[in-house]
C-alpha cells in the first residue's frame, strides 16, 4: 500500500496517468489474493469450530457405544438405584458414586464460590493498580499447579491436619477432597469472574456513582448484575473442574466404594472409581461397560449443568 | 457539599461500604498468604535435593537414587505435540465464534458444543483416547495417543479464551481498520490479533500449565511406563509423564526413597509450571514495548 505514496512525488507533474493505471493494475492482482486469503481463512475458522464439534461427537460416540452395552447384562434400575458395587460378584450399582459426586461438588462450591467471587471483586474493583498487577499473575500461576501436586499435598499435609483436628484415624473422605478441590478451582473461578467484572463498561459505574452510590452499592447493584453472565461461566468452569477432577480426588478420598455417611468416611466418586479400575478390566466385560456408563453419566451431568446455567444467564441478560 | 446532611440510611451505607472494603482486603490477604505458604511448602521440600543427575537419570524400580529423566522429557514432548495440534484449531474456533458466527440457531448449537466440550472431565478424554488408540487402532498406550487426547482436552479452553480475548477488542478499532478498506481477515491479522494477543497468550499459558501437569488423561492413554531410554522421540513408545510418575511413585512404587522422589517430582512440576508462565510472558513484554512506541 505504501508504494503509490512513494511513487507520487517522483513522477509528480510529468505523467499523471501512469501511476494511476499502475496502481489499479496492482490493486487487481493484490486484491484478488487478499480476497482469496480472506475467503480461505473464513473457511479455516469454520473448519476449526466444526473440528471441535467433531471431537465432542467422538467423545459421545466412543463412550456411549460402550456404555450402552452395560444394560445388556444389568438393569437400568440396578445401575442407578443400587448402592452395591461389587464387580467381582456381578453387582454394578453406581448410586453411591453418583450421590458422592454430587455432594462433593456441592461442598466444594460452598467453600469456593464466596471466596473466589470475593477475590474477583477485590482484584477488579477495590484493589489499587499495583496490588491488581500483583495478585493477578499469582492466581494465574496457581491455576497451572498440576492436580497431582494438589493431591499429593492434600495427602501429605492436609490429611494429617484433619486427622489431628477431628480425631478420626483416617482423615480421607469428602472434607479432605472438597478442601483440595476448593483450592484447585479457586484461582480459575476468581480469575474468570475478575475478567467478567473488569469487562463491565466504566460508564455503568460512573452513572451509579453519579447517583451517589457507595462503592459497595455500585458493586452489588451494578457491577455484579452486569457481570453475572461471566461469573456464571466462571462457576461452570469451576464446577466442571470439581466434578471431573480425578487425580487430586483419588489421592485424598480413600477409594472405598460406599456411600459417604460422614465428612470423614473413606468413599469414592465417579471419576476416582473409573481411574482406579479401568486399567485392570477387560475390554469386553460388563465391568468395563459399567465404567464407561459412569463416564457417560459424567458427560450427561456436565451437559445438564451447562444447560441450566445457560438458562439462568439468559434470564438475567433479559432483565438487565 | 456543605448543605448535604447525611441521613441515617446514608451513614449506614457508608459504614457498610467501609466494612466490606475491609473484609475484601482481609480475604485477599488470607488467600495470598495461603498461596505463598503452599508454594513454599512444595518448593522447600523438593528443590534442595534436586541436581542434574536426578533430572536426567533413569527411574529405578528397586534401588535407591532413581531419577526422572525420561518422564521429564516425555512431559515436554507430549505438551509440545499437543499444543502443536490444538493451538491452530483452538484459535481458529475462537476467532470464528467471536468474529464470523452469525446470530442464529446454528451458532447457538456450536456454542453449546464448545461449552459442553469444555465441561467434559479430563478422565473422559482419557477414556476416549483409550478407546481410539488402544482399542480401535490397537497401538497400545503411546506418546501419540497421549498427545492427541491432551490436545482434545486443550481445544475448548483455547477456543473459549480466544473468543473472549477477541470479543474484548473495541469495535472502534475494527471500524477504523475496515474504513481503511481492509478485508475481514486483514483486520483480524493486523488489528484484532495484536490487540488481543495478551489475553490469548495468558490463555495459552493456562492451557499449557494444565496440560503439563495433566495426569488422568496420560495415565489412560500414554501409560505408566517409559521405553527406558532418554531422548526417545518415537511417537509409538509408552510415555509416562512427570505428573503420572509422581502419582505412580507415591502409590505403587516400592523403592525406599519414594517419598523423596515424590517430593522432588512435585517441586520440579511446580517449578516447570512457573517457568512456563514466565517463558510465555517474555514475548509479551517485547510486544507491549512495540505497541507503546
Amino acid at each position: 500500500m505504501s508504494t503509490p505514496v512513494h511513487d507520487l512525488p517522483a513522477q509528480k507533474g510529468t505523467l499523471l496517468q501512469t501511476p494511476v493505471q499502475q496502481s489499479s493494475r496492482w490493486k487487481r492482482g493484490r486484491g484478488s489474493r487478499v480476497r482469496f486469503t480472506n475467503g480461505l481463512f473464513k473457511y479455516y475458522f469454520l473448519f476449526s469450530i466444526l473440528a471441535l464439534c467433531l471431537v465432542l461427537a467422538l467423545v459421545i460416540f466412543f463412550i456411549g457405544k460402550t456404555a450402552i452395552l452395560t444394560f445388556k447384562d444389568i438393569s437400568l434400575a440396578q445401575f442407578f438405584l443400587s448402592f452395591d458395587w461389587t464387580p467381582e460378584e456381578g453387582k454394578f450399582g453406581a448410586a453411591s458414586f453418583i450421590v458422592n459426586t454430587i455432594s462433593l461438588t456441592a461442598l466444594t462450591l460452598l467453600f469456593a464460590v464466596p471466596i473466589s467471587i470475593g477475590m474477583a471483586i477485590l482484584i477488579a474493583e477495590i484493589a489499587p493498580k499495583w496490588l491488581k498487577s500483583f495478585i493477578r499473575p499469582i492466581l494465574d500461576l496457581l491455576v497451572g499447579i498440576p492436580s497431582v501436586v494438589y493431591g499429593y499435598l492434600g495427602l501429605t499435609v492436609l490429611i494429617p491436619i484433619i486427622r489431628t483436628l477431628s480425631g478420626e484415624n483416617l482423615g480421607d473422605g469428602l472434607l479432605a477432597a472438597s478442601l483440595v478441590l476448593t483450592i484447585m478451582i479457586l484461582p480459575t473461578v476468581s480469575r474468570i469472574s475478575d475478567d467478567a467484572i473488569s469487562a463491565v463498561p466504566k460508564k455503568y459505574r460512573e452513572a451509579a456513582y453519579a447517583l451517589g452510590s457507595t462503592r459497595l452499592q455500585v458493586i452489588m447493584k451494578v457491577v455484579l448484575p452486569a457481570a453475572a453472565r461471566g461469573i456464571a461461566a466462571a462457576i461452570i468452569l469451576g464446577m466442571t473442574r470439581a466434578i471431573g477432577e480425578t487425580m487430586a480426588v483419588v489421592m485424598v478420598i480413600g477409594n472405598t466404594a460406599q456411600l459417604a455417611t460422614s465428612l470423614f468416611s473413606p468413599t469414592s466418586v465417579l471419576t476416582s472409581n473409573i481411574v482406579m479400575q479401568i486399567s485392570n478390566v477387560e475390554f469386553d466385560s460388563t465391568w468395563n461397560y459399567a465404567l464407561h456408563m459412569m463416564a457417560f453419566l459424567l458427560l450427561v451431568i456436565s451437559f445438564g449443568l451447562i444447560m441450566i446455567i445457560r438458562l439462568i444467564s439468559r434470564k438475567r441478560g433479559d432483565v438487565a | 457539599m456543605s448543605s448535604f446532611t447525611p441521613t441515617r440510611k446514608n451513614r449506614r451505607a457508608l459504614i457498610w461500604d467501609k466494612a466490606a472494603t475491609g473484609s475484601f482486603y482481609a480475604l485477599g490477604a488470607a488467600v495470598l498468604l495461603f498461596i505463598f505458604w503452599l508454594l513454599y511448602t512444595i518448593l522447600s521440600k523438593g528443590l534442595p535435593g534436586i541436581n542434574l543427575q536426578f533430572l536426567t537419570k533413569l527411574p529405578e524400580e528397586i534401588d535407591v537414587g532413581g531419577g526422572i529423566g525420561p518422564v521429564l522429557f516425555n512431559s515436554f514432548y507430549i505438551l509440545i505435540l499437543s499444543l502443536i495440534i490444538s493451538i491452530p484449531i483452538g484459535l481458529g474456533a475462537g476467532i470464528y465464534m467471536a468474529e464470523y458466527a452469525p446470530k442464529n440457531k446454528f451458532t447457538e448449537g456450536l456454542r453449546i458444543c464448545v461449552e459442553t466440550l469444555s465441561s467434559v472431565p479430563s478422565i473422559v478424554f482419557g477414556m476416549l483416547g483409550l478407546a481410539i488408540f488402544a482399542e480401535y487402532f490397537d497401538i497400545g498406550l503411546t506418546i501419540l495417543g497421549g498427545a492427541v487426547s491432551l490436545a482434545f482436552l486443550n481445544l475448548p479452553t483455547l477456543a473459549r479464551v480466544t473468543e473472549e480475548a477477541v470479543r474484548a477488542v473495541p469495535i472502534e478499532l475494527r471500524n477504523a481498520s475496515y474504513a481503511l478498506g481492509t478485508t475481514k481477515f486483514q483486520t483480524i491479522r493486523t488489528v484484532i490479533l495484536p490487540v488481543s494477543l495478551h489475553a490469548i497468550v495468558t490463555g495459552i499459558c493456562l492451557v499449557a500449565g494444565r496440560a503439563f501437569g495433566e495426569s488422568a488423561v496420560i495415565i489412560l492413554t500414554a501409560g505408566l511406563s517409559t521405553s527406558g531410554e532418554m531422548w526417545d522421540f518415537n511417537l509409538f513408545s509408552p510415555g509416562e509423564t512427570l505428573a503420572v510418575h509422581l502419582w505412580y511413585v507415591h502409590s505403587e512404587a516400592i523403592v525406599e526413597d519414594a517419598k523423596q522422589i515424590a517430593d522432588k517430582s512435585a517441586a520440579v512440576l511446580v517449578f516447570v509450571v512457573l517457568f512456563l508462565n514466565l517463558l510465555f510472558r517474555v514475548p509479551l513484554w517485547f510486544n507491549n514495548r512495540k505497541l507503546k512506541k
